[in-house]
């Protein structure tokens, strides 16, 4: 019997091959738009993570020589005997490749690539044997290859790197240890050629990939909701268009539990068919997304991220329970409301309509408590596990509600409604609001996510200018390596530039916690461009009179210090006179006037200075201070480079993100397609007495489309609010709760605007062929349902 | 990757297949053998003998402060080789590992370093001797030898005096390990005078005492069977010392030395020297026993030997236990305790 009420129930699907698709398309895309998330995420993260553990160049601080050129090996050797556990490195290109060689005994740990459990040898690595450990991309014959190296990076023994690129002898850099021994002869004395060049970790610019990569996730999260919702409506749609077949069955006597348990089999295969379909779909899709993603980490870390996707088992699992557990919950629902629909009554899709009705106020109260939920965590929320909750809340609370205020809408517009085909459409509208109300939820969500992600980004964006425009006032940046070499550069800059502004700094503790305090010349600089969250009344003077300090957002919300608070700084107390955000910053940091920081700390010297000078002399000032004071060209930075480089990087995330909104909204249009599609067919018999009362087909499919359009507009007014109650939340919660710093959120009406004209454009498609079929309706179909012989 | 997995890897390359401890287990292939009958040679024998698979140069000290505590203190060099080969510069298969410690009643200072033979950062030279790896280094075994050591968080610099003859355990310096036959050559300068200063975080102390220098190299030192073994380095009140360990595996095997004063030495055959743990300590995850009944009848010895800090346990690539210890009964001292494969 199990074998014949399976071929009945797959030959609706037989009958029916459209169905079966959009069930199946559904299903697919939504996996798709999670594992596409998914797997530009945990690669995006796995190049981030190879790339900063090469050399590991952001962890580790490293002694390179002043001059650029090669450090003898010798050199290392006398410092390793002179109690300093530093480890070598040599680097080259070998056919297109990054060739890096060091010593796996001295490195550090976490950088050696040699990893035992896939068969690499350490004594094969070190013994000579020639042994070369290559990223996938790289083109070297007889290298073993890694997925977790940096891409286009090999590595090798030191010797024979060295032998590869015939420098023996030769190192190009000393890795520092973080560990020392506690005696030590100073670097100065036996290797005065060389000079420490500091970690490039907890700097703006790396802390910034952290917020990239929240970027992503918050997208994942609301990529899985958006998901979740379509997984539902399709499974939804596809019991109630087998009302029919099932009603049968159960009246020629099919057992409801074996029914049950069939149905809940065929879906299994269904959502795992679908699953696998709609990983490889997020895998295309990633795979096009990547290169922006690659490119964004590739500004960052420069030239180490790859571009090509590695297909990870962890999508492959997270895709399929999406697919799975999303078809489960979703099917679990239609089983039991299947199971408790009366025998007789099941062939209309007005019975369920009715069903729903009773479950929709579940819904309203279950949505209800959501938001009420999501407004306590928003006061309350204080970690990301918490802002995330809140966020998950006020999305499906609010997606719950949506099929509620859509009837209270729609009924409001029929009580005003002139002429008798208007108060037909709002109640035939209003009436079809249970079908269609799973794949507006996914329509809302989709625009939500679009107006709050791309608020969120658009605000990081300007808040980033802004504090660029602040941080990198001055025109050029150099660094010296000695003090006397600092006092020269003084000395020789002051009469050729506008300005000096000695970069001084010492770590301090303030209230309990660590504090990098600088001491900030009185200059215009300042003054001008230094943007406050909140600031006393002439915060500068007080500041360079002596008597104030500014602070950063990140030391007034970790100990908690506000304006006009007394802190002890050394010795003596100051008044906090302002508040500056710090975008990117992990520590608290404080200015000082320049006059009272070197009264109290006289043993801080300012090696980086900051030059003002009109941009276009920058070129001869440089040429000068190389030529002339034998400053190193790495050690000087041009301010419009640095801008040029962070705006590029973050138009790169805009990129990806704005790639990401288009493909949600696409997706719910596609539900909305389905949901269409669906009920068209079962709307016949409620469109046939208005057919005879004399509206032409032609007008029924206009109308049809106006009302999907009409929908369409609702909702996305309803995403507006939630959209920017989600940016919000993503801002000001999981923001500071992540990094310690808030970015204050901006509006962007015109982008909004554009977003609902794309939903529109989105439904308008996704409405006009059920409308041209509604319209190419035979009259004998519509004819039929007077006949009886539906 | 755990950079610990990673030493004890590249240290004992077969240390995974569980060949006895670290691998010491594993077969010789194409190394040199100890056979019986060296005639030992100084001071070429003071320095290295890259034919063999694995050597060490492993003292140990007792030291006591003015106010009367006691402290231990261990300088250890390993030399290893991946093959027999004679590669130069990076190529050298040789690899060096240095262990150093301080031991205080209440704490216990361990590091560790390691460094590629070949390139000049470690190395041993016999004459004049000089033994170092990165800026530790132990130099001269005679009059005015030297030693010091640095870590994270202590240092020591010792000056040391040899007052007596090198001795030969086992054989004349053949000292078998196992039924099977398994032999390092294994000598010892028991006779050290040490005076220095240990830095550590609570500010420099000042040390006086005794230490122990043991000299030892094979290709396949242990039984396959041989999981660990406890090993005492012990100086009695009355100037005699006495070297005993047990090797265990599916049978006990133990050798002693007794050492006299003026350097004279009897060797004692398997079973005749016995330790029974009597008390034992979870140090570092681990039970290790801390408290030891020896007995050795052919001198009357019985004898309970006490870890001064029980929690002496080495966190290094191969960790084990080695710390000083305080001897009671029919005889009484101080001495060093070794012990591996606690796993």
């Amino acid at each position: 019997m199990s074998l014949t009420i399976l071929s009945a129930l797959f030959g609706h699907w037989r009958r029916n091959p459209l169905q079966l698709f959009t069930l199946l398309a559904g299903l697919a895309l939504a996996t798709a738009l999670w594992s596409g998330v998914q797997a530009i995420n945990a690669e995006a993260r796995a190049s981030y993570d190879a790339a900063s553990a090469t050399l590991g160049d952001a962890q580790f601080d490293r002694l390179v020589r002043r001059d650029g050129q090669p450090i003898e090996q010798d050199t290392y050797i006398d410092l390793r005997r002179a109690g300093w556990l530093v480890s070598p490195v040599i680097e080259g290109r070998m056919n297109g490749a990054r060739l890096v060689g060091l010593d796996p005994l001295a490195a550090p740990a976490g950088i050696t690539p040699i990893a035992p459990e896939n068969g690499q040898d350490l004594q094969d690595f070190m013994a000579g044997g020639g042994q070369i450990i290559a990223a996938p991309d790289v083109q070297i014959a007889d290298a073993m290859t890694d997925p977790n190296i940096a891409p286009g990076t090999a590595f090798a023994d030191i010797g024979l790197v060295q032998t590869l690129l015939d420098r023996r002898g030769e190192l190009d850099a000393l890795i520092i240890l973080p560990d020392q021994p506690i005696i030590q002869t100073p670097v100065t004395q036996i290797a005065p050629q060389l000079s420490v060049q500091v970690a490039q970790d907890g700097s703006e610019i790396g802390r910034l990939t952290d917020s990239f990569h929240l970027n992503l996730t918050a997208f994942g999260l609301l990529s899985f909701a958006v998901g979740i919702f379509i997984v539902h409506g399709a499974i939804g749609l596809a019991f109630e268009q087998r009302r029919g077949t099932v009603r049968t069955l159960r009246a020629l006597g099919a057992p409801l539990r074996l029914l049950m348990a069939l149905i809940g089999i065929e879906l299994l295969v269904l959502a795992i068919i679908a699953g696998a379909i709609g990983v490889g779909l997020g895998y295309v899709i990633a795979g096009l997304l990547l290169p922006d993603v690659a490119a964004t980490l590739r500004g960052l870390y420069g030239a180490d991220v790859t571009g090509t996707l590695q297909l990870r088992p962890i999508w492959w699992v997270s895709g399929m329970a999406i697919a799975v557990g999303g078809t489960a919950i979703a099917g679990a629902q239609a089983l039991w409301s299947l199971s408790r629909t009366p025998l007789l009554s099941g062939a209309h899709a007005r019975a369920q309509s009715v069903m729903t009705g009773r479950g929709a106020w579940v819904s309203v109260i279950v949505g209800v408590a959501l938001l009420m939920i999501a407004c306590i965590l928003a006061f309350v929320a204080d970690g990301v596990v918490s802002g995330f909750a809140l966020l998950g809340a006020l999305l499906v609370g609010a997606a719950l509600l949506l099929p509620f205020v859509l009837r209270v809408l729609l009924q409001l517009a029929e009580g005003r409604a002139k002429g008798v085909v208007a108060a037909w459409f709002w109640a035939d509208t209003r009436q079809q609001l249970p079908g269609l109300s799973l794949a507006l939820m996914a329509l809302l969500l989709a625009m939500a996510a679009n107006v709050g992600v791309s608020t969120m980004v658009s605000s990081f964006r300007l808040t980033f200018v802004e504090f660029l425009d602040q941080r990198l006032a001055p025109e050029l940046y150099v660094t010296t390596d000695t003090a006397a070499q600092a006092g020269l550069f003084e000395a020789y800059v002051t009469p050729k530039a506008d300005a000096v502004l000695p970069i001084v700094l010492t770590d301090v503790t303030i209230q309990g916690r660590a504090t990098e305090l600088f001491g900030a010349r009185d200059h215009a600089t300042y003054r001008d461009n230094w943007g406050f969250l909140a600031a006393a009344d002439d915060a500068w003077d007080a500041v360079h009179e002596g008597r104030a300090i500014l602070i950063n957002e990140q030391l007034a919300r970790g100990a908690d210090i506000g304006i006009g608070d007394s802190v002890q700084v050394g010795a003596n107390a100051y008044d906090v006179v302002g508040i500056y955000g710090d975008y990117g910053n992990p520590i608290g940091q404080a200015i000082m006037g320049e006059v009272s920081f070197a009264t109290q700390f006289p043993d801080a010297n300012a090696l980086r200075f900051g030059v003002r000078i009109a941009p276009d002399q920058v070129g001869d000032l440089r040429q000068a201070l190389e030529t002339e004071l034998a400053i190193r060209p790495d050690a000087m930075i041009n301010q419009a480079a640095i801008k040029a480089y962070s705006l590029a990087i973050f138009d790169r995330t805009f990129t990806v993100t704005t790639a990401l909104n288009i493909l949600t909204l696409a997706v719910a249009g596609f539900a909305i397609l389905m949901s269409l599609l669906t009920l068209t067919s079962m709307r016949v018999p409620q469109l046939a007495p208005v057919w005879a009362m004399g509206l032409t087909r032609g007008a029924l499919g206009r109308l049809e489309l106006v009302r999907t359009v009409m929908l369409a507009v609702l909702t996305g007014l309803l995403a507006l609010p939630l959209g920017l109650a989600l940016a919000w939340v993503l801002l000001a919660v999981v923001n500071v709760a992540a990094f310690g710093w808030r970015l204050p959120m901006y509006v962007f009406p015109w982008d909004y605007a554009a977003l609902g004209g794309f939903a529109v454009l989105a439904a308008m498609g996704a409405a006009l062929w059920p409308a041209v079929r509604l319209a190419r309706t035979p009259p004998a179909d519509l004819l039929k349902v007077f006949a009886n012989e539906r | 990757m755990n950079v610990k997995l990673l030493c004890a890897l590249i240290w004992f390359p077969f240390a995974v297949a569980a060949q006895g401890f670290a691998g010491l287990g594993t077969s010789v292939e194409d190394f040199a053998v100890p056979r019986p009958g060296k005639v030992f040679d100084f001071p070429t024998d003071d320095g290295p003998h890259p034919d063999y698979r694995i050597e060490w140069w492993y003292l140990t000290a007792n030291l006591r402060a003015d106010d009367g505590t006691d402290y231990g203190l261990q300088w250890t060099l390993f030399r290893t080789a991946l093959s027999p080969d004679k590669g130069e510069g990076w190529d050298s298969p040789q690899l060096w590992m240095g262990h150093a410690a301080v031991t205080t009643p209440d704490a216990h200072f361990v590091t560790e370093r390691l460094a590629r033979g070949g390139i000049g950062q470690a190395g041993v030279i016999a004459d004049p001797f000089a033994a170092w790896i990165d800026d530790w280094a132990f130099e001269g075994l005679d009059a005015d030898a030297r030693l010091r050591a640095t870590g994270p968080d202590f240092a020591y610099d010792m000056a040391l005096s040899a007052t007596g003859p090198r001795v030969f355990h086992g054989d004349a310096g053949y000292s078998v390990k196992s039924a099977q036959g398994q032999a390092s050559y294994y000598f010892s300068q028991p006779f050290f005078d040490v005076t220095g200063t240990l830095k550590l975080p609570d500010g420099e102390v000042a040390v006086t005492g005794s230490a122990w220098l043991d000299r030892e190299w094979s290709s396949q030192p242990l039984a396959a069977d041989q999981t660990g073994w406890d090993w005492f380095s012990l100086s009695f009140d009355d100037g005699a010392k006495l070297m005993g360990f047990q090797l265990r595996g599916a049978q006990t095997y133990t050798q002693a030395t007794l050492i006299m004063p003026d350097g004279e030495t009897t060797a004692f055959p398997n079973g005749a020297f016995n330790a029974e743990p009597l008390e034992v300590t979870a140090a570092a995850g681990r039970q290790v026993p801390t408290t030891w009944q020896m007995t050795l009848p052919d001198i009357d010895l019985e004898a309970t030997v006490t870890a001064i800090n029980p929690q002496s346990w080495m966190d290094t690539s191969v960790p084990y236990w080695e710390g000083p210890v305080r001897i009671t009964g029919s005889h009484t001292g101080r001495g060093y305790l070794e012990m591996t494969g606690y796993d």
